[in-house]
């Protein structure tokens, strides 16, 4: 695309605002929307998965250890996984910036 | 060769549809529907159309079905009235907003409550701001050539926009015309299979009506109001094409003996034959007075109208809907907007009447006039007067 999107006038956009490159959602950071994050206390995860479970955006991964880690370029902070976990591995606090 | 013969309108409709060789007609067939769909849902039964019919579960899934079926890019009709109109209201922007150029008629009818299914315009003007080319008929002829000009002009690539055909609700809908109906021959080489630039396609895939954050809702809404603007050419265009095809030639309005009268009625739908029939009676009176008749309700012919009012000494507008508290009927309002910045213009009546079915005689309209003259002269406190209701 020559033009990033906040670029574009109403003449290059295409008709009815069609997206014609699919999955261009994955470069929406919404990670932006956040007002709280949560922090992983790593040691206590048992490797359960229920916070990948439940996490509506699908933004956590496991890591090479096999432990559960969200990616924050996506995690609204929506709290659902802190919720979820068994073993308090997560705790919400708020953002600083 | 064509063929002439008597029908129901709705029915012709139906066959007008078959004529356009649709795809997919979606609708939901219960009161307030017409015979419209009940038509196309025999044709297709018996094979007479190669069309998937969808009964959906509601007016606004029925909208829904025709967003996806023309997303795909094949050719969607539908139809509706009145109450079912509203109910597919939130839809029909995202078809125009997703720019599909699917085609409904609307048997235009009251809204309730209390309760009425006969005719007004009173859903057709709830849907005006809707983004849709919007075309309002007279007569069952009008309406089906209308319809075959519909798929012309919403599938022009320079449109790509869904357009609405308003006809009165049981005035035309339900009433048995002499139509004549162009052979299949005719009508193929005059629209051509539909051909969507952008359809959902697995092999090329494409996202419609997706998530537009502020940084380019502006943009989309800009583009979508400039192109409906532009439609316009593409309308008048495709009139005169139908024009020479069929030797039937329409246009955004029309003047009925107005020529030099300094007094002109405005009307819109079925309602503008019978002022016909009071104009020619005033005539032969020696009276000065025409008619003018909207057809293209949107894109909205400004220059048509200040052209065919810039020497009209008075101007009265019958609306057949209220618009609540406002400054009169819809299309009075509208009119009166077009001609503000003229520095000549026409003294303006507004009248509003012809509602839930009640009908308006030729009798009717020569009263109208006699009243809109009348105001004209001493004026009026109320923004706009009520036709016909019983004091």
């Amino acid at each position: 695309m020559a033009k990033p999107e906040t670029e574009l006038t109403w003449k290059d956009i295409e008709i009815g605002c069609i997206v014609t490159e699919p999955g261009n959602a994955s470069q929406y950071r919404t990670g932006y929307w956040r007002s709280q994050k949560p922090i992983f206390d790593l040691e206590k995860c048992i490797k359960c998965g229920l916070c990948y479970i439940y996490c509506p955006e699908g933004c956590i991964r496991q890591n090479t250890e096999g432990k559960f880690e969200p990616d924050m370029y996506y995690c609204k902070g929506c709290g659902i996984c802190a919720t979820e976990c068994p073993k308090d591995v997560i705790t919400m606090v708020e953002e600083e910036e | 060769m064509a063929t002439k013969t008597g029908m129901e309108v709705s029915v012709a409709i139906g066959e007008a549809v078959k004529l356009a060789n649709a795809d997919v007609v979606a609708a939901y067939p219960i009161t307030p529907q017409t015979h419209i769909v009940e038509h196309l849902a025999e044709l297709v039964a018996d094979g007479e159309l190669d069309a998937a019919y969808v009964p959906v579960e509601s007016e606004h899934s029925a909208m829904s079905a025709c967003v996806g079926a023309a997303a795909v890019g094949a050719r969607a009709f539908t139809a509706t009235a009145g109450q079912g109109l509203e109910l597919m209201h939130e839809v029909l922007y995202v078809a125009s907003s997703m720019r599909l150029p699917i085609v409904m008629t609307v048997a235009n009818r009251a809204l309730s409550a209390p309760l009425s299914v006969w005719g007004d315009h009173s859903d057709a003007m709830a849907v005006r701001d809707t983004g849709w080319i919007q075309i309002f008929t007279e007569n069952g002829q009008e309406v089906i050539d209308n319809v075959l000009c519909a798929f012309r002009i919403g599938e022009d690539r320079r449109v790509l926009l869904p357009v609405m055909i308003h006809l009165d609700g049981f005035h035309l809908s339900h009433t048995i015309e002499p139509m004549t109906f162009p052979d299949q021959s005719e009508v193929d080489k005059f629209l051509p299979p539909n051909d969507y630039p952008l359809p959902l396609d697995p092999n090329k895939p494409v996202t419609m009506g997706d998530f537009g954050p502020p940084f380019i809702y502006s943009e989309t809404k800009w583009a979508q109001e400039v192109n409906l603007r532009a439609a316009k050419k593409v309308v008048l265009e495709v009139w005169k094409e139908f024009g020479d095809a069929f030797g039937r030639y329409y246009s955004p309005v029309e003047c009925y003996r107005c020529e030099d009268s300094r007094v002109l009625l405005l009307t819109m739908g079925s309602f503008s034959e019978t002022a016909m029939t009071a104009i020619d009676k005033m005539k032969s009176e020696g009276k000065d007075v025409g008619l003018m008749h909207l057809r293209l309700w949107r894109p909205f012919p400004f220059e048509e109208t200040r052209q065919i009012l810039k020497d009209v000494d008075v101007l009265i507008v019958l609306d057949r809907a209220l618009s609540f508290g406002g400054p009169g009927g819809p299309v009075c309002s509208e009119i009166k907007a077009a001609l503000y910045q003229m520095d000549k213009k026409p003294k303006i009546v507004g009248f509003v009447g012809g509602l839930g079915g009640r009908d308006i005689s030729p009798a009717g309209f020569e009263d109208i006039v006699r009243q809109g003259i009348e105001i004209s002269k001493k004026g009026s406190s109320r923004e706009f007067e009520i036709f016909g209701v019983r004091e």
